[in-house]
């Protein structure tokens, strides 16, 4: 009698699970960045299109790569790796597809990000990506405890020996070769002369690990530590440094005098994707002012859209305008495309400095 | 008939066995095989050689980081050892029947929390306004706060706690298989403690030494939660090294390569401790 049961239910339960998909629902699958598709954006987009269901994975710019490469560019509808993230992985592993410009309303964008994103990602005559949020890795400091910081290197300042963290990513050799008055993203077309800065950079990196206490691998552990006062000062994304910012506004974002550094997160449709549609309706749902809102809110980044700096909440608002003045912004150093070959040079690199007992 | 029966039973007993086997372990293997073979010339062009294991023995970085990992795990595994026998000669040979199930469930417990929840536990606790450090100060023990974190005696810890109860449960099972009049025949013929236990529980228990041995020491060097975790700024383990060759650098060759050395490692060690204590696979992982 049992088991009966138990059968009609799952015959039911398969009844029910094959009946879902003959309703024509497409599934938008989204492969992006935590807190890029908050929930309540996407439930408004899914009551604006019901066919369409979402589905989030949260990942970050090497995780979304390596995913679409071990498909070749299957099983997600829609990416959003930073700019500088689409032109050599496409070179290389073939992953995403061009873009229909004619879906994608690009009427209400900033239109310095749009074209900067375009140049980047223009592989024959065709665009891969467009922009949607974008910000800024530099320094944080506790302005209390350290005042002074407002360089990449007074992260190696002995006065604050044992209280500082940095990521050891390649933003930190980046910001470290601009402090030292170098051009790295210049020497990108000349490897060899790359290879040089980066070893100077390393030596450098690595008679500094004595000042710093830990390297910090995600926001939650750098949020811990700045706010219990472990460190006084950082390396950080300015999101990060916001979020702290609502908590104790002593605690803000710098950008180092050399500029800070600036990602934008874009758009690119994977090339195996299978619901191309509705990844141009999400990109131009996403994009409309009061969605942008919302997401905002939830990022603590700057939508690439006319204005975007007043749809930011207010606490996030105050901290921006904290950080960062016109100057700051015209200073702003974007990330240049990563030719091939240079992610292997920086994770030596990066190595070399993680072995060394320097410290 | 009867025979077919029984033919049948053995085939689809052994299926999901070698389903498995096959599926998740020979045929990945094989292709990461191919992969690590294959040295990248150009974008999307490749060729194929041992370019990659060349350039793990060219760079002390890599060696030394596979070294370390070793031989970081092998203390892990002496110190689970020490801490573990005593632990399972309590619960098999001293414990009382009821008491002996209860004490293996408060061992067990801790395995019910991921991995990543318990590296937390440790940082919450020594981090330098964690709780240990704090209660010092509070104690009047010390004057300023202290960091326990980030360094290599909080790895070690942290992953002798993770690995220590697949220590003591062959150590377990394998000592209340002991008769205990073995032990007192020991006493009787003149023996004193430390005697009895070189000569008579010591060698019995070598298969579930052995075993636990084996299992602790590949659990450590394979982590990798722990040793990222709790590991400060020098602390370099082998395989986050596999997981930047794959993620950061994109060079998912090298990173083929890595996996199979640390696979090669660790075999040729637990081959080395399998000959040195003069025991065999299947004198000890199949009896314990």
């Amino acid at each position: 009698m049992r088991l009966k049961r138990t059968l009609a239910s799952l015959l039911a339960a398969t009844a029910l699970s094959v009946a879902a998909p003959a309703s024509a629902e497409t599934t938008l699958r989204l492969l992006t960045w935590g807190s890029y598709a908050p929930e309540n954006v996407v439930k408004l987009f899914e009551e604006k299109y019901p066919d369409i269901k979402v589905e989030v994975t949260f990942s970050n710019n090497e995780e979304m790569i390596a995913k679409l490469r071990a498909t070749g560019g299957a099983g997600f509808d829609l990416a959003q790796p930073s700019h500088d993230r689409i032109y050599a992985a496409q070179l290389e592993y073939n992953i995403y597809k061009p873009l229909d410009m004619s879906k994608i309303d690009t009427s209400n964008m900033e239109a310095t990000l749009l074209d900067g994103v375009k140049a980047n990602t223009t592989i024959e005559g065709g665009v891969y990506a467009v922009p949607h949020q974008w910000g800024t890795s530099g320094l944080m400091a506790d302005k209390t405890k350290a005042p002074e910081i407002n360089g990449w290197d007074d992260l190696c300042d002995p006065a604050y020996k044992g209280r500082t963290s940095m990521r050891l990513k390649r933003t930190i050799l980046l910001g470290t070769a601009f402090a030292m008055g170098e051009d790295p993203f210049a020497a990108y077309a000349d490897l060899d002369k790359y290879q040089q800065i980066l070893d100077q950079v390393a030596e450098k990196l690595i008679t500094c690990k004595d000042n710093i206490k830990a390297y910090w691998k995600g926001g939650d552990d750098l949020s811990a530590m700045m706010l219990s006062g472990e460190i006084v000062a950082s390396e950080t994304w300015d999101s990060t440094a916001y979020r702290l910012f609502s908590e104790n506004s002593n605690i803000v974002f710098v950008p180092p005098e050399t500029g800070a550094l600036a990602w934008i997160d874009t758009f690119a449709l994977p090339r195996k994707g299978e619901a191309d549609d509705a990844a141009y309706k999400w990109i131009n749902f996403v994009l409309q002012p009061e969605i942008v809102k919302l997401m905002s809110a939830s990022t603590g980044a700057i939508a690439s859209i006319k204005g975007a700096k007043d749809l930011l909440p207010a606490d996030k608002k105050a901290a921006v305008n904290a950080a960062f003045s016109d100057e700051d912004i015209a200073n702003l150093k974007f990330f240049a495309n990563i030719p091939p070959g240079v992610e292997d040079m920086e994770g030596k690199t990066l190595e070399r400095i993680k072995a060394a007992t320097g410290g | 008939m009867n025979k077919d029966i029984r033919r049948l039973t053995l085939i689809l007993l052994f299926t999901p066995f070698a389903l498995w086997i096959v599926l998740l372990i020979v045929i990945p293997h094989i292709g990461m095989f191919i992969l690590s073979m294959r040295e990248k010339v150009a974008p999307r062009v490749f060729e194929y050689g041992f370019g990659n294991y060349i350039e793990f023995a060219n760079e002390p970085i890599y060696w030394n980081t596979l070294l370390r990992t070793g031989s970081m795990s092998l203390l892990v595994t002496a110190i689970a050892l020490i801490i573990g026998f005593p632990v399972a000669y309590y619960i098999a040979k001293i414990a009382g029947n009821r008491t002996k199930g209860a004490l293996f469930l408060i061992c067990l417990i801790p395995l019910w929390v991921s991995d990543l929840i318990r590296a937390f536990g440790w940082i919450l606790l020594l981090r330098e306004t964690g709780v240990v450090s704090s209660s010092l100060q509070w104690l009047g023990l010390v004057d300023g706060p202290i960091e326990f974190l980030y360094n290599d005696v909080t790895v070690i810890m942290g992953l002798v706690y993770t690995v220590i109860l697949f220590m003591i449960v062959p150590l377990v099972s394998t000592l209340d298989g002991m008769d205990n009049a073995m032990i007192e025949a020991g006493y009787n013929l003149g023996g004193n403690g430390f005697t009895v236990l070189r000569r008579i529980i010591v060698p019995y228990a070598m298969p579930g030494i052995v075993a636990g041995c084996i299992v602790v020491f590949m659990l450590t060097a394979g982590s990798y939660l722990t040793p990222i975790l709790l590991g400060g700024k020098n602390s370099s383990w082998f395989t986050e090294q596999i997981y930047n060759q794959f993620i950061t650098r994109y060079n998912w060759e090298s990173g083929a390569a890595f996996g199979f050395l640390l696979l090669a490692f660790t075999s040729l060690v637990v081959w080395l401790g399998l000959k040195l204590s003069g025991q065999t696979l299947s004198s000890t992982v199949a009896r314990s």
